[in-house]
This record gives C-alpha cells, sequence and structure tokens, in this order.
C-alpha cells in the first residue's frame, strides 16, 4: 500500500514548504472564486469577471515594474477596473458590456508595455510568465497573510449581501421598489469579484484567473437547484481542483522531459475544465424539468381557484 | 370615483400627478383612488404610461407635480411592506438555482443583508403563499424552468408573503395564454374580495378583467380617467382622454375600442385578442 501510495504522491510533497504555502493559499482562493463565482454567473457578469482578469493583469505587470508584490497590483487594478466600469456603464447590462470593452483593450495595452519595460530593465524574463498564467509554487509565504485576509473579506462581503443579490438578479427593479440600493450593491459585488480575481491570478495566472471563478461556479450550477448547496458545491470543485493540480504538477518532476515540472496552472484549469465538461455526462436534466412542468400542467384546472 | 368622493378609506391616492422624463410630458393630471379589497384595472395602449404610474407609487419615479398618499401619509417610503410589486418580467436564466420556493422566500427578507437560513416557521410561511396563489406543486422546481403563468403565480406568492395592503402588477397577462390568464385574474380576484388586498393590475387588454375588476384606470395620451367600468369605457370618455373620437363596441361579451379616424385595421386574429387597438395614441 505504501508503496503505491507513494507512486502516486511523490515522496517529500507535504514537507516541501513551497508545496504547503501552495495548498493553503490554493483553498483559500478555490473557496473564494466558488462562492463569488455562483454570484457572477448568476448575475451573468462572467465577462465583466474576465475583464477585471485582464485590467489585474496591468496592475500585476505595473507592481513588477515598480518593484511591489505583484497581489497588490492585481487588486489595486481589479478595484480600480471595477469602480470604472461601474462608472461608465451602470443603466443597462448591454452598455456595461461596452463599457468593460473599452477599459478592457486598454488596460491590456498598457500590460504589454509595463511587462516589456520590466523584463527590459531586470532581466527576470520568468516574471511575465509568472504574472500571465502564474505559478502557486514561487508564491512568497510573506503575502499567505494578506492573501487570506483578502478572501476573508471578498467572502463575508458576499455572505452579508447574498439574499439582496439574489433578488437583484431576480429583478432589479423589483429590489429597488423593495428599498436596495441596487447600484450601492452592484459596486460592492464587483469589488469582492475583483477580490476573487486578483487572488486567482495569484494562483494560476492572471490570464487564466476566470477559470477557477467561473469554471466550478458553472460546474455547480449545473448540478444543483438551490444557491446554498452551488456555493459548496463550487468551493468543493474548486478545492479538490487545485490539490489535484499540485499533486499532479509536484509529480510531474518525474515526467519528461525531465527534471523539468509542467505548469500547476495547466493542470488546475484543465481538471476545471474536465469537471465542467463531465457535468455534461450526468442524466440529461431537460428530461425532468419537462416531466415536472408537465405534471404540473395536468393538474393545473383542478387547484386554480375559482 | 372622483378624489374628492372618498377621503378616509382610501388605501392609495394619486393627486394630479405629473411626469417628465427626458424633457417628455409623460404624464399630467394623473388623480385616482384604491381602497382596500378594490381590484382596479390600470388599463391602455403600450407606451401609455402605465409602467411610469406604477413606479410613481412605488416611489422609484420622481414626479415634477402632483402627490402619492399611501394609507394616508405622502412620500411613499420604498420598502415600506405596505406594498407588494410583481414586476413585468424577471430577468433570469433557467440555470439560476432558485427554486419556486427560494424566490417566495426572497419575499420575507431579500431585501435585508445577511444569509438565508432555512427554518420551519419560514418553510411554512413560503408553502402558506405558494397554495394561496396555486402554485405549490411546482415549489421545487426551478423558477426559470416555469412557464410565464407559473413564474407569475410564484412572484405573486413572493409580494404576498410580506402582507402588503396593496399589490402592484405590471402587465402580469402579457405574452400569457388565455388559461392562464383566467387562472391569474382569479387568484387577484379572490385576493381582493376575500383578504381585502388592494390590487393594482396594469393590462393593455381590458377584456381578461372585464368580469372581475371593480373599478379601471385607463391612461392614454398621458392621462387619466378612472371609475367603475361601465362608466369609464365609454365613448364620450375615452374620446375627451384620446382628444379624437373614440367608438366603445360591445361585441360578443368582449369590449372593443376603436378610434373614428383610425384607417389601419389591425389583423384580424389580433384584433379578436386584443380589446384595446395598441395603435390608437397615434390615431
Amino acid at each position: 500500500m505504501g508503496h503505491i501510495f507513494s507512486y502516486i504522491v511523490e515522496p517529500g510533497l507535504l514537507s516541501s514548504g513551497p508545496v504547503r504555502t501552495a495548498l493553503l493559499v490554493g483553498t483559500v482562493v478555490a473557496v473564494t472564486s466558488g462562492v463569488v463565482g455562483v454570484f457572477t454567473v448568476i448575475r451573468g457578469q462572467s465577462f465583466a469577471g474576465h475583464s477585471l482578469a485582464d485590467v489585474a493583469t496591468t496592475g500585476g505587470a505595473g507592481a513588477f515594474l515598480v518593484g511591489l508584490n505583484q497581489f497588490w497590483g492585481f487588486l489595486l487594478a481589479g478595484v480600480a477596473g471595477a469602480a470604472i466600469m461601474e462608472l461608465i456603464g451602470v443603466q443597462r447590462r448591454r452598455g456595461r458590456d461596452v463599457a468593460t470593452g473599452v477599459v478592457l483593450g486598454a488596460a491590456l495595452g498598457a500590460a504589454a508595455l509595463f511587462l516589456y519595460l520590466g523584463t527590459q530593465t531586470s532581466s527576470t524574463t520568468g516574471a511575465s510568465f509568472t504574472i500571465l498564467f502564474g505559478s502557486m509554487f514561487v508564491i512568497s509565504p510573506d503575502t499567505v497573510p494578506a492573501l487570506i485576509a483578502s478572501g476573508v473579506v471578498a467572502l463575508v462581503v458576499i455572505a452579508v449581501l447574498s439574499r439582496v443579490l439574489l433578488l437583484t438578479s431576480l429583478s432589479p427593479e423589483l429590489a429597488a421598489a423593495r428599498g436596495v440600493p441596487v447600484r450601492a450593491v452592484g459596486i460592492a459585488y464587483l469589488a469582492a469579484l475583483a477580490v476573487a480575481v486578483s487572488l486567482s491570478a495569484v494562483v494560476i495566472g492572471a490570464v487564466l484567473s476566470t477559470a477557477l471563478l467561473i469554471g466550478p461556479a458553472a460546474t455547480a450550477l449545473r448540478v444543483t437547484k438551490r444557491p446554498t448547496r452551488a456555493m459548496a458545491a463550487a468551493t468543493l470543485i474548486g478545492t479538490v481542483a487545485t490539490w489535484l493540480g499540485i499533486l499532479l504538477a509536484y509529480d510531474s518532476y518525474y515526467w519528461p522531459p525531465h527534471g523539468h515540472g509542467w505548469s500547476v496552472s495547466f493542470f488546475v484549469v484543465a481538471l476545471v475544465v474536465l469537471g465542467y465538461l463531465l457535468s455534461y455526462v450526468r442524466r440529461p436534466r431537460r428530461d425532468r424539468r419537462s416531466q415536472v412542468a408537465a405534471q404540473a400542467r395536468e393538474e393545473e384546472p383542478a387547484c386554480s381557484p375559482a | 370615483m372622483t378624489p374628492e368622493t372618498t377621503t378616509n378609506h382610501d388605501l392609495l391616492r394619486l393627486e394630479n400627478i405629473g411626469v417628465k422624463l427626458g424633457g417628455r410630458q409623460i404624464l399630467t393630471g394623473v388623480s385616482f383612488t384604491v381602497a382596500p379589497g378594490q381590484f382596479t384595472g390600470l388599463i391602455g395602449p403600450n407606451g401609455a404610461g402605465k409602467t411610469t404610474l406604477l413606479r410613481v407609487i412605488l416611489g422609484l419615479q420622481p414626479t415634477t407635480e402632483g402627490r402619492v398618499l399611501l394609507n394616508g401619509s405622502t412620500r411613499p417610503r420604498r420598502g415600506g411592506g405596505l406594498i407588494g410589486y410583481v414586476p413585468q418580467k424577471l430577468s433570469i436564466d433557467p440555470d439560476v438555482p432558485l427554486r419556486a420556493r427560494d424566490v417566495v422566500g426572497l419575499g420575507i427578507d431579500g431585501h435585508k443583508l445577511g444569509f438565508p437560513l432555512p427554518s420551519a416557521s419560514r418553510r411554512q410561511l413560503v408553502t402558506e403563499a405558494l397554495v394561496a396563489v396555486g402554485a405549490d406543486r411546482y415549489a421545487d422546481a426551478r423558477i426559470g424552468e416555469l412557464s410565464g403563468g407559473e413564474q407569475q403565480r410564484v412572484m405573486i406568492a413572493h409580494a404576498l408573503i410580506g402582507k402588503p395592503r396593496l399589490l402592484l402588477l405590471d402587465e402580469p397577462l402579457a405574452n400569457l395564454d388565455l388559461k392562464s390568464e383566467q387562472g391569474i385574474v382569479s387568484v387577484l380576484a379572490r385576493l381582493a374580495h376575500e383578504q381585502g388586498i388592494a390590487v393594482l393590475i396594469s393590462a393593455h387588454d381590458l377584456n381578461p378583467l372585464l368580469r372581475e375588476i371593480d373599478t379601471v384606470v385607463y391612461v392614454a395620451a398621458g392621462r387619466a380617467a378612472a371609475g367603475p367600468t361601465d362608466e369609464v369605457i365609454r365613448s364620450e370618455v375615452l374620446s375627451a382622454l384620446y382628444g379624437s373620437d373614440v367608438e366603445v363596441l360591445h361585441v360578443h361579451g368582449r369590449v372593443l375600442v376603436i378610434a373614428g379616424d383610425e384607417q389601419q385595421e389591425p389583423q384580424a386574429h389580433h384584433q379578436a385578442e386584443t380589446g384595446v387597438v395598441a395603435s390608437l395614441d397615434r390615431g
């Protein structure tokens, strides 16, 4: 048994400092992304999430250029991007997409400049790769408390706003009629989204960060019809994908090409996508759905009040 | 029913409401009252200002003149609990993980901060509200998977669970089949007449409501005429409202409102279904 275990899990996995940091941060990020992601999908703001990731890229690149920790760059740019998006296109969902697109182009252009200048001056070419595609094994232990604290803040915001967010996604008009400050709620939610995206960017890279945000949430929404269960499922899927990804990446040091591990971000994203595809293998929900509906309609006349 | 005739027993009272939107006068001098237990139809062609009027009552739309009195006091407070509101359309995807039951639960505390915690009493309240509108059979179905009529029932339950005294519905009969239409109307009539809730329902077609409503507020050309149905839906009243000749025809128990100078006839089947000809206000 021990032999098989050591075959699957290469020796020294849990005694490695970077791996332990990766497991801890990866879990925090998976939980935050899972919970925030469910509301992102419900609100139909996956595109906003993706755009924030691109804006965060600029922040990460800028932080690299001036020698700051990349997480703060991701976070500052993400929150600023969220504020700008909310300011430009607050009224209509359609308008919001257009505004988002405008912010996006400018942001990625600046990111290209920052990365170019940064790599020219410091001659550390690996930084571009880390910012864009992440590496959980190079997270500095100093930033771990800040990462955890940010995740907790985002989770608290979502927990406090969860009912209001659900009501608003049902009908913004109805929420407003019941006294919900719809716009303020939208801003708070976008800020939480920016935090989740920044955390995800640290773990699997700015470009891939929405994979961890949207993937587990979209999968969870396919397998459950209750909001709390969807959040739990998304968290679980994200965590499993992250842990397995770390395990596989660690193992991959012994895979060809020998002595060069595969990218951990690749494994995490691949597992998330695999999970999403597997959710389609389940018994088709449409059958059950139309059965319930048909049954309800059959009984309709008997129960309609006269 | 002029504003002067009823005083103490009005739940809702609009006095001389005027609304401008983007420099355009949408409503002028709209006055009417709604008493508890009264089932009122807010009727008018599309674009006449029905939704704007509902938004004024909800406190979402500022007025340029006039005032709204709700239960005797001005300045209707948003989320005050007196008004239950059913919006015209839900902005919801079939994939959203909300069961009909969850949606109704949001009617209790959806506007509050915090996390929804399940409890037996909460579940009981939700079930009662669903039973009251005949929607308990699909309580556990996702809201996005329900038909239009089923969604309307769930949203009425959502509005009812806050025990409102006034229920506002924005075009709940739009795009419903005849049977769902009748089902919704009879649920609303029962709520008004048995539970004493004042119901104000907007519709572009008067006919599905004709037999159940007590009074009508007819909105056209930015103005409104209010009163018992047979006093308002008359050629003289509507002609004055539109500012052009309007004919009211009674055909096989249905009411048809036709502008006299209207040359363009709607398609035959459309006319059969639509009592108020939609293009009237441009006639």
